[in-house]
């Protein structure tokens, strides 16, 4: 999956929000973007540009979605409702343990849209592919027979995943899967993730503001700010080292349970999606910042194919250091 | 009671009564059930544990919102549960309050200088310049500078973390010797995170204040407080000094949550976490005797089943309330 | 100050605020010219004594109707001698012995004639009474007598009445016949136009003994509003209805909004026995019908416009409101801020007054603005219902005359359609005004 230029901008009171503003990110087959932004970078809308979800106030919306090569920003919107929507790009949405519809039985809610999509032709046939679902994300078959309202919500949140599972998309959007849930339910969600990873040929997208969430099933990061991809970079090289001024910001900002060190705030504020600040986003609150960067930078492509939208890294395309971390 | 001692629980129990069409006796939350720990002038202290497990209620019961059921909270040596209308009065001048989300506990309609001034109205500061100078002093004080700029703002032309800036000024703006900081960075970016709990600890060191901050975040801890209280369905299973409990925890229940609390680290991604099975207890109907029981590995056949354990003394100014340690604690008090 | 210019500028952007606070204003105006202009009790006077309508015609329609290019409606005419002393010719023959003479002169051009006619002879005698004959001369020349005869103190000649003129014209009404073309074909008689005069020529018997004439000729227009079958002047009754329906729907607005508003905080926050008793009254209250008890009280009591006012609120105090603002109190009792302000040691009365109620307030003005209209309209159904207020003009009243009347059935659709105008302007204006304020208050219900 790719994205280019991907571009959507909605139209408020105030003027143009540039939420989702030319996005290029790349999901490589069998691997995981880990997405990381802090709230109102755009990373929600993000999700909504991926899989088309158009709220009515949209002042432009633009760029390619790439999947396996098929442009999908070329299909008409019932072509892409049937066949790419949950079929091949499914999205587990924020909060999604609570949108289980609380007086049908679990297995009402997924038989119904396999049956719709005509991936099942029986009742039973939906049952069975349920219950390999269930198997995966480990729930007790069992459970298909009860009510939301008796499961708990990290029960809730592995059956919204078995639900998204289920058809076997290529990409899977995970929105926040474990913000609103226990640190010890969090765990677990993160082992049932692992799990499918393990077993099942998909990719995930994580759209995240936890970067140690992240760090659980990220292949590799996207890191976003203002409505732009800053960096995105293999994990294990992202974590020994982020490239960008910000990605190190956040970085220093994440407090660690095993071993101290000097935690840092970001100065200033987000910039707002109204106006962005012209040249390099993130310049105004950057100390490194210099002469180039009242222009806009490229996105940088460093010699182990890290990607940085930020001036420092126009001449250093390749550094000894870059790689290491990854071997 | 030593004189250092700011505020004193002992064996605290706040309970709900649940009924059934607004009168049948329906059960009890017991969402406090017996708590004894204490706060030093000056001190900082966290409350860790799950949602549901108390924390936010044994906030509550500190700053008087509650009730206690049974046991008794002291407050500078004097018992809450004594209070008439002007020691209450007093104590509320005396705690301040910090919640987890700024936005809700912001009026939206009040600008920052109506909602700062209103804690001082409530208690009789009435002159306007004194009024005036504490609301600048306090603004300047959280870093939100030039205050004359903040004074006309709403809450919602703030960011979240000048939000829960202000409500910090607001905490602080009666000169309170105890901040109860319920979850106050759950809701904020992690890049504010880091700015509000250094400001909050700043705070407290420069003005001596004690600070009580209940959290679910383990990984925030060290580097904000002293010491530790480990909540686990309405009790405190651990406690004792940050460094020592995180580098080792000893109740059964500290450990899984260590374990299930990632660090940013690719290394991560090619491990599955150990995480106890089951589902933190009821408090409606906990289970008998200790509440981790019955997720727990180490559990001692006939023995954690049946009988709540009591707190063993494992170390210097540790406590766990587990029975694995009932032998180390009669060897740590035969050291001393 | 800045909010309210933020506010206003915001109200700006929607034009069915503009439109809706224009007509608003407008009533407002109305009500406050009526107000300054004519004290109360000299409107209930302009409405309720005769003596002020003596040259209304009944059942007029408006003035403005001659605007329509076809239509050319006769309007009232009044010529005094008493205030035109230059139509009076006054001659003294001898001590006791005077002629008088007045001459009325008009020209009629209309195509209709007129509701009626009537002269008003004044005389001043001490024990003789002067006498006076009466001729009605067309433009053609012909002449009829009108009166012939003594002249009494007060003496009204009712022209359309006189049995012989009606015999003399042919069995025709006299306010027909006198101004009929001879030429006409029978039964449809057309106007003769040009100048019509009316003569008195009178003689009295004692010194300074005189003759004064009033000729009143009733047009089939009359007045801005047109009139009602006993002559009143439509226009009064609606301009002085301003008042009372402002007064009434913006008070049981008040009265049932605000006060409702202030019961539902105070049983949410305080709980137990209050709410409970609060919302027992309310159950209570709901399910006895309004109506019935007005017509009630409105039989046995008063029907005075304050009392039913009075009643109105009693009964919209604790109406389903109370549930609806309970509801959304429950919500905000458990908001973080008032947790916050208990912590700080605000009282009951604080958190109710100052933190609560504030916080529904972009909820309540809207709503309380667009149920302005509803309770203007409950007092015209209350007047319909034959418990308008008895001394007050109101447009409900006007409306309750219209179809007690008939109006509609008699085409006199204005009589009808100007108070329903009314009324229905004021719900638009109100209710364009609180739209838009709901938007500006609560702009997520804009997004879609």
């Amino acid at each position: 999956m790719r994205t280019e230029k991907l571009v959507l901008h909605f139209k408020a009171r105030e003027g143009i929000v540039r939420a989702v503003d030319g996005v290029d990110l790349t999901v490589e087959p069998r691997r995981s973007v880990a997405v990381l932004g802090e709230s109102g970078c755009g990373k929600s809308s993000l999700t909504k540009a991926i899989l088309r979800l158009l709220p009515p106030n949209v002042a432009r919306y633009g760029g390619k979605v790439l999947l396996d090569s098929d442009d999908l920003m070329r299909l008409d919107e019932e072509t892409f409702r049937t066949q790419v929507r949950w079929q091949r790009i499914a999205l587990v949405p924020q909060a999604a343990m609570n949108s289980l519809n609380p007086v049908t039985r679990v297995i009402e809610q997924i038989a119904e849209p396999l049956l719709e999509h005509r991936r099942a032709t029986t009742h039973a046939e939906a049952a069975e592919q349920a219950r390999e679902a269930f198997d995966i994300v480990h729930v007790p078959p069992d459970f298909l027979r009860r009510y939301p309202f008796e499961l708990s919500g990290g029960m809730r949140q592995r059956v919204v995943i078995a639900m998204a599972l289920i058809t076997e998309p290529e990409l899977i959007i995970l929105d926040e899967p474990t913000s609103a849930l226990d640190i010890l339910t969090q765990a677990n969600i993160m082992n049932a993730l692992k799990g499918i990873k393990a077993r099942v040929a998909t990719r995930f997208m994580l759209i995240t503001h936890d970067v140690a969430a992240a760090s659980e099933i990220a292949d590799s990061v996207a890191v976003m700010y203002a409505g732009q991809i800053v960096e995105q970079s293999d994990a294990a090289q992202f974590f020994a080292e982020a490239l960008h001024p910000y990605s190190a910001f956040l970085m220093s900002s994440v407090p660690t349970l095993r071993g101290a060190k000097e935690l840092h705030a970001i100065p200033g504020q987000p910039p707002s999606l109204l106006a962005p600040p012209q040249g390099c986003r993130f310049a105004p609150r950057c100390p490194e910042r210099f002469d180039r960067c009242a222009h806009e930078p490229p996105p940088f492509r460093t010699a182990c194919g890290r990607v940085a939208k930020c001036w420092l890294y126009e001449s250093q395309r390749q550094t000894a250091h870059d790689c290491s971390a990854g071997e | 009671m030593p004189n250092d001692v700011l505020l004193q629980a002992e064996n605290l129990q706040t309970h709900f009564e649940l009924r059934k069409f607004g009168f049948v006796r329906a059960g009890e939350v017991r969402a406090v059930d017996g708590v004894t720990f204490h706060i030093r002038r000056g001190e900082a202290v966290a409350i860790v544990g799950e949602s549901g497990c108390g924390k936010s209620t044994l906030a509550r019961t500190v700053l008087g919102l509650y009730e206690p059921t049974a046991g008794s909270v002291l407050f500078d040596g004097v018992d809450m549960s004594s209070y008439d209308r002007r020691k209450l009065a007093w104590h509320r001048r005396q705690v301040g309050y910090v919640q987890q989300d700024p936005y809700a506990a912001l009026p939206p309609f009040m600008d920052v200088r109506q909602l700062l001034r209103e804690p001082l109205l409530v208690n009789g500061v009435r002159d306007r310049a004194e009024q005036e100078q504490r609301i600048r002093s306090r603004l300047e004080e959280i870093r939100l500078t030039p205050a004359a700029s903040f004074l006309e703002k709403f809450p919602h032309q703030l960011s979240g973390g000048q939000q829960q800036r202000v409500v910090i000024a607001r905490a602080r703006i009666l000169d309170p010797q105890l901040i109860v900081a319920d979850e106050p960075v759950s809701m904020l970016d992690a890049s504010v995170r880091v700015e509000v709990l250094q400001l909050l600890r700043q705070l407290q060191r420069k003005h001596r204040m004690a600070l009580l901050y209940i959290t679910h975040d383990l990984s925030t801890v060290r580097y904000f407080c002293e010491r530790i209280f480990i909540m686990y369905g309405a009790k405190i299973v651990e406690r004792g000094p940050v460094e020592a409990i995180l580098a080792r925890p000893e109740h059964p229940y500290t450990q899984a949550l260590v374990d299930a609390i990632p660090d940013p680290d690719a290394a991560n991604a090619g491990q599955y976490r150990k995480v106890p099975a089951g589902e933190p207890p009821s408090l409606l109907h906990p289970p008998e005797g200790c509440r981790f029981h019955p997720r727990c590995s180490f559990a001692i056949q006939g023995l954690c089943e049946r009988h709540d354990p009591p707190d063993f003394e494992t170390g210097a100014g540790r406590r766990a309330a587990c029975w694995l340690y009932r032998e180390a604690a009669v060897e740590h008090n035969l050291q001393r | 100050m800045n909010r309210f210019i933020s506010f206003a500028r915001e109200l700006k952007r929607y034009p069915s605020a503009i439109a809706g606070l224009v007509l608003i204003a407008l009533f407002l105006a109305l009500a406050l010219y009526s107000l300054i202009m004519v004290p109360q009790s000299h409107a209930v006077q302009l409405w309720r004594a005769g003596i002020a309508r003596r040259d209304s015609p009944r059942n007029a329609r408006p003035v403005w109707y001659n605007a329509l290019p076809w239509v050319n409606l006769p309007r009232t005419l009044v010529l005094d001698s008493a205030e035109h002393p230059e139509l009076k010719r006054y001659r003294e023959i001898s001590e006791e012995h005077n002629e008088i003479e007045i001459a009325f002169e008009f020209d009629y051009h209309y195509d209709a004639f007129p509701r009626e006619l009537n002269l008003f002879l004044r005389s001043e005698y001490e024990s003789r009474r002067p006498f006076a004959s009466v001729r009605w001369v067309t433009p053609d020349g012909r002449s009829f007598s009108l009166s012939d005869g003594g002249v009494d103190r007060e003496q009204s000649i009712r022209i359309d009445q006189l049995r012989g003129l009606r015999r003399e014209l042919g069995d025709v009404a006299p306010r027909v016949g006198l101004f009929a073309d001879p030429a006409s074909a029978e039964g449809v008689p057309q106007v003769l136009h040009g100048t019509y005069r009316v003569e008195i020529e009178g003689v009295s018997f004692e010194p300074d003994s005189d003759i004064e004439a009033r000729f009143v000729r009733y047009g089939q227009v009359h007045g801005l509003a047109g009139t009602d079958h006993i002559r009143r002047d439509i226009a009064v009754a609606l301009l002085f209805g301003t008042r009372p329906a402002l007064a009434f729907g913006i008070l049981a607005a008040v009265g049932s909004t605000v006060t409702t508003l202030v019961l539902a905080a105070v049983g949410v926050w305080f709980r137990g026995k209050v709410d409970a008793a609060i919302q027992r009254v309310t159950e209570v209250n709901m399910v006895l019908p309004l109506l019935p008890v007005l017509v009630m009280v409105g039989t046995l009591y008063s029907r005075s416009i304050w009392v039913m006012l009075g009643v109105v609120i009693l009964f919209g105090i604790f109406s389903a409101g109370i549930k609806t603002y309970r509801a959304m109190f429950l919500q905000i009792r458990e908001l973080a801020y008032i947790e916050a302000a208990r912590a700080y040691g605000a009282g009951n009365t604080r958190i109710i007054f100052r933190y609560m109620i504030p916080k529904v307030l972009p909820t309540l003005i809207p709503s309380f603005v667009t149920v302005i209209p509803s309770f203007v309209f409950l007092e015209a159904t209350l007047a319909m219902i034959g418990l308008g207020d008895p001394v007050l003009p109101t447009w409900g009243k006007v409306l309750e005359d219209a179809y007690r009347n008939g109006a509609l059935y008699r085409g006199q659709y204005y009589w009808v359609l100007l108070p329903s105008s009314l009324l229905i302007l004021t719900g638009l204006g109100f209710a364009m005004f609180g739209f838009a304020l709901d938007r500006v208050f609560n702009p997520r219900l804009r997004e879609r």
